[in-house]
């Protein structure tokens, strides 16, 4: 759901538009030539920061170029500006940090770009859960195969734990196996994420090829996304698992 | 002098103080009594007139039903909210209180809200520093715990208005302090600030980054503090007395405010003390007397402060940081003078706590920093930026009573999220909205900030509707929404209905003064304060006139300065407080030879045996003007 449906790769510094104080040509943020903040323009947040539509990023340079952009639009630079200059500072500043959030976070950026590609992720929050639990209906949530027999175990033992606790039990050797599992668990969580980051460089060769003016099948696009979505479901099905059980072992 | 001067205040808690930018570093603006801070406390006098700060302490021993302290626990909060307050604070409700209502306190006969007692004393502040600068103040920052949600921000920016202040900006309080501190030292890495005040905790961890200020994690406890301490240290002293004496004082209020000064200023007596001796008079002649030493003290308060270890460690789990990762660590507020909270600090840290800068000025010196770069800054604050963080997450409610996050907790603001909504029913032209702050997975747990109703929705088929809301946190930590209908591209109406606090009609007639006569107010201090000046400088210049120096002086000259005298005079018998002001500045140029000959008659006096006192320089001329006459510590 996003309202960012026209998709551009062309970085969003080239758009051409004149600057509502000065006339001469604007980026997307503030006037290059004279420094005011301009009316928010709906770009997606790669083209925010004037990026291609590649995952593997150098997080170092888009810092950089987030305290640089900060240094024009943060409303508290712009304070003495008209009420209309403050208002768009809000919003672009806003948008910027809405954007960096995004894009620094390596799970929210790939979900972010899947969404630009037009994929409906599973829904996996834990809201989600507690909703479905609440309203009675069950949620789909795709446990993938490999981890089928480990979770049914790991689920039993939390039940186990979770009811001594509430008779005020404790049982060190229960405990002490669920400890182990959960860092397990980690090492999966760490190792999708090692995954994802190949993914990523797939991603990226084929949007640098598109790029070189060779054509990239439609086929091929869907697949690629299709992987990504594949790790990061279980990605996500592992971190609620490790939220479970830290939960369980902390109450 | 620029009208547009902006300052920095620190509504604390305990006390509350006003800064500015003075050139290149930041000062606290003392009160006409000298003292740099402004006590929390505000009371009714016996005309019903409000009395605030160090003048209103006095009325809490005397006529405790007159007067109120720690008002800021107040702030924001409903009836529901501060059962636990009421059991250690001596907040007297207005008896008519509504369901629903914006909390009002009784004070004497009259009632107030929380944010017209904060008012109050923002006012206290707005005129200590317009007596320093002899101009009106309009624009403020004003620093809350980083903790406080939106309704006690909103609350805070209400009291701002009621004061006739525009609030600029509401900082977080240990924000505020890394910037007077980096003000200093000017260099990159990590920093925890430990902020432990009178009522509040919160504890930051901040990257500093060429004067980027960026704030990565924050948390904390809006209700825990100083108080705290008092009050468990006012239950243990009651105990006591009433196991030993056979004397039940809790219903006693002078009692109770009587012990509680005791014991504050035995906690405070205990961090420069090994031990301390309470020593209070009690109603029927008799003395509660007891021996308190550091250690005791110190185990009693052991619960208390280890209730700041849970946000610090939340807060480094947020920031993704191992506490070997942190630079340089800061403490902020009174309650971090206690040699055993910086124990603790720096067990959690892993570094030697910075202590360079006053604890109960470093806020206030960090809001002014702040106003000065509101401003348009300066050679100081050139390049400085502060990136502030939510400290709390939002959230709808969703089917079943479960909140649904769209912002999370520590995000860089301002920050937004897009919702988007649709009809259940055919025809349907409503949709409600609950909004919710905090961590908690279901709704009825976490702060209700408002039910939004969005109306308007053109008749459409069930679901056929896209309405686009959309939250909005301000760099202040306030939420804006706004919301469209896509279809029809039509803009829905919402109606806020706060959860607390008060409409923007109740804050316009909350408003202390109209502003004309705020205006006339400040004029008519104005012409005193200038008359009493013109006084002090003609009865320094009859001094001259005749010492010795006169003499020295040419006819021209004592022409000129005769003139000059005349002019004055003049002046002072009309209401004109700047052409008084204008004729004391050419009559101080005009005698500057005459107080250097006074000066160095008052010198060769001296030396032909005559003591200074007799050569009486008195104030002379060129002593320092009473309006730039300030000290600071």
């Amino acid at each position: 759901m996003t309202n960012f449906t026209t998709i551009t790769a062309k970085p969003a510094l080239e758009e051409t538009q004149s600057c509502w104080s000065c006339g001469t040509m604007r980026a997307v943020h503030f006037c290059q030539a004279c420094g005011k903040v301009q009316p928010p323009a709906p770009v997606d947040y790669f083209a925010y920061f004037g990026l291609p539509r590649k995952l593997d990023l150098d997080l170092a340079a888009l810092e950089k170029d987030f305290y640089e952009l900060s240094r024009k639009l943060h409303p508290d630079l712009n304070a003495l500006a008209g009420s209309q200059e403050q208002e768009w500072s809000l919003q672009q500043s806003s948008r910027l940090n809405d954007a960096h959030r995004t894009l620094k976070d390596p799970v929210k950026r790939t979900e972010y770009l899947l969404k630009l590609e037009g994929v409906e992720l599973e829904e996996q929050s834990k809201s989600a859960t507690e909703q479905a639990r609440s309203t009675g209906e069950i949620k789909k949530q795709i446990v993938p195969s490999e981890l089928l027999a480990e979770v049914f175990d790991l689920n039993m033992q939390l039940e186990e734990l979770r009811g001594q606790k509430k008779l005020g039990e404790d049982d060190p050797a229960l405990i002490e196996e669920i400890g182990r599992q959960k860092l397990e668990l980690d090492e999966k969580q760490e190792a999708l994420l090692r995954e994802l980051e190949y993914r990523w460089k797939v991603w990226d060769g084929m949007i640098q090829r598109e790029q070189n003016g060779q054509p990239v099948s439609d086929e091929e696009r869907r697949q690629e996304r299709d992987k990504m979505v594949d790790v990061l479901n279980r990605r996500n099905y592992i971190r609620n698992l490790v939220r479970d059980v830290s939960e369980a072992l902390e109450t | 002098m620029s009208t547009d001067r902006i300052v920095g205040i620190d509504l604390g808690t305990t006390n509350s103080l006003v800064a500015f930018m003075q050139g290149e570093s930041p000062v606290v603006i003392p009160g006409d009594d000298g003292s740099n801070l402004v006590p929390s406390v505000v009371a009714l006098d016996e005309n019903s007139q409000p009395v605030i700060g160090n003048a209103a302490r006095k009325y809490l021993t005397e006529t405790p039903e007159r007067a109120v302290y720690s008002i800021k626990r107040l702030m924001g909060r409903g009836v529901d909210d501060i059962q636990e307050e009421l059991k250690f604070f001596p907040f007297r409700l207005a008896e008519d209180l509504q369901a629903g209502e914006v909390l009002r306190i009784k004070l004497g006969e009259k009632t107030f809200t929380p944010p017209e007692i904060s008012a109050l004393i923002l006012r206290q502040l707005k005129r200590n520093a317009e007596r320093f600068f002899g101009a009106p103040v309009t624009k403020a920052v004003i620093t809350v715990p980083a903790y406080f949600n939106d309704a006690q921000r909103q609350a805070t920016k209400d009291a701002g208005r009621i004061a006739g202040l525009e609030v600029l900006r509401l900082v977080n309080e240990p924000t505020a302090a890394s910037l007077a501190y980096g003000l200093d030292k000017k260099q990159n890495g990590i920093v925890a600030v430990y902020d432990l005040g009178g009522g509040t905790f919160d504890v930051s961890i901040l990257k500093l980054h060429d004067g980027i200020f960026e704030v990565i994690s924050t948390n904390g406890d809006t209700h825990l503090g100083g108080d705290d301490i008092d009050n468990l240290l006012i239950t243990i002293a009651l105990d006591d007395i009433q196991g030993d004496l056979k004397l039940d004082l809790r219903r006693n209020a002078e009692a109770v405010q009587a012990i509680r000064k005791a014991v504050i200023e035995a906690k405070i007596a205990l961090s420069s003390r090994p031990s301390v001796k309470l020593d209070v008079a009690l109603p029927g002649g008799k003395r509660y007397l007891r021996e308190v030493t550091r250690e005791q003290f110190e185990q009693l308060i052991q619960p208390i402060i280890d209730r700041t270890v849970g946000p610090c460690k939340q807060a480094l789990k947020d920031a993704g940081l191992k506490p070997e990762q942190i630079d340089e660590a800061v403490l902020v507020g009174g309650s971090t003078r206690i040699p055993k909270v910086r124990a603790l600090v720096k067990e959690l840290f892993h570094r030697e706590p910075h202590t360079d800068l006053n604890p109960d000025e470093v806020v206030a010196l960090g809001a002014a920093v702040q106003a000065n770069i509101l401003g348009g800054g300066s050679e100081a604050t050139e390049n400085m930026l502060l990136l502030d963080v939510t400290p709390l997450s939002l959230g709808i409610e969703v089917a079943g009573g479960v909140t649904d996050k769209i912002i999370l907790r520590n995000s860089t603001i301002p920050a937004s999220a897009t919702q988007h909504y649709t009809t259940q029913v055919d025809g349907q032209a409503n949709v409600a909205i609950h909004v919710l702050q905090g961590e908690r997975e279901l709704a009825k747990d976490c702060r209700s900030l408002a039910r939004f109703d969005l109306k308007g929705i053109p008749p459409m088929a069930a679901g056929m509707a896209r309405i686009e809301v959309r939250f909005l946190i301000d760099a202040n930590g306030i939420l804006h929404v706004s919301a469209r209908e896509q279809r029809s591209g039509k803009e829905s109406e919402i109606q806020v209905q706060p959860s607390y606090g008060l409409t923007d009609e109740q804050v316009e007639g909350m408003i202390l003064d109209s502003f004309d006569s705020a205006e006339e107010d400040f004029r008519q201090r104005q012409v005193i304060e200038a008359r009493n000046e013109a006084a002090t400088i003609l009865a320094a210049l009859d001094k001259g006139k005749k010492s010795a120096a006169w003499g020295h002086l040419t006819t021209d000259e004592k022409k000129k300065i005769a003139k000059m005298e005349k002019a004055l005079v003049a002046v002072n018998a009309e209401d004109d407080y700047q052409a008084i002001r204008k004729a004391i500045d050419a009559l101080n140029q005009g005698t500057t030879r005459l107080a250097e000959l006074m000066m160095d008659s008052a010198v060769s006096t001296a030396l032909k045996g005559k003591t200074m006192d007799e050569a009486d320089m008195g104030e002379g001329p060129t002593a320092p003007h009473p309006m730039a006459k300030a000290e600071f510590e």
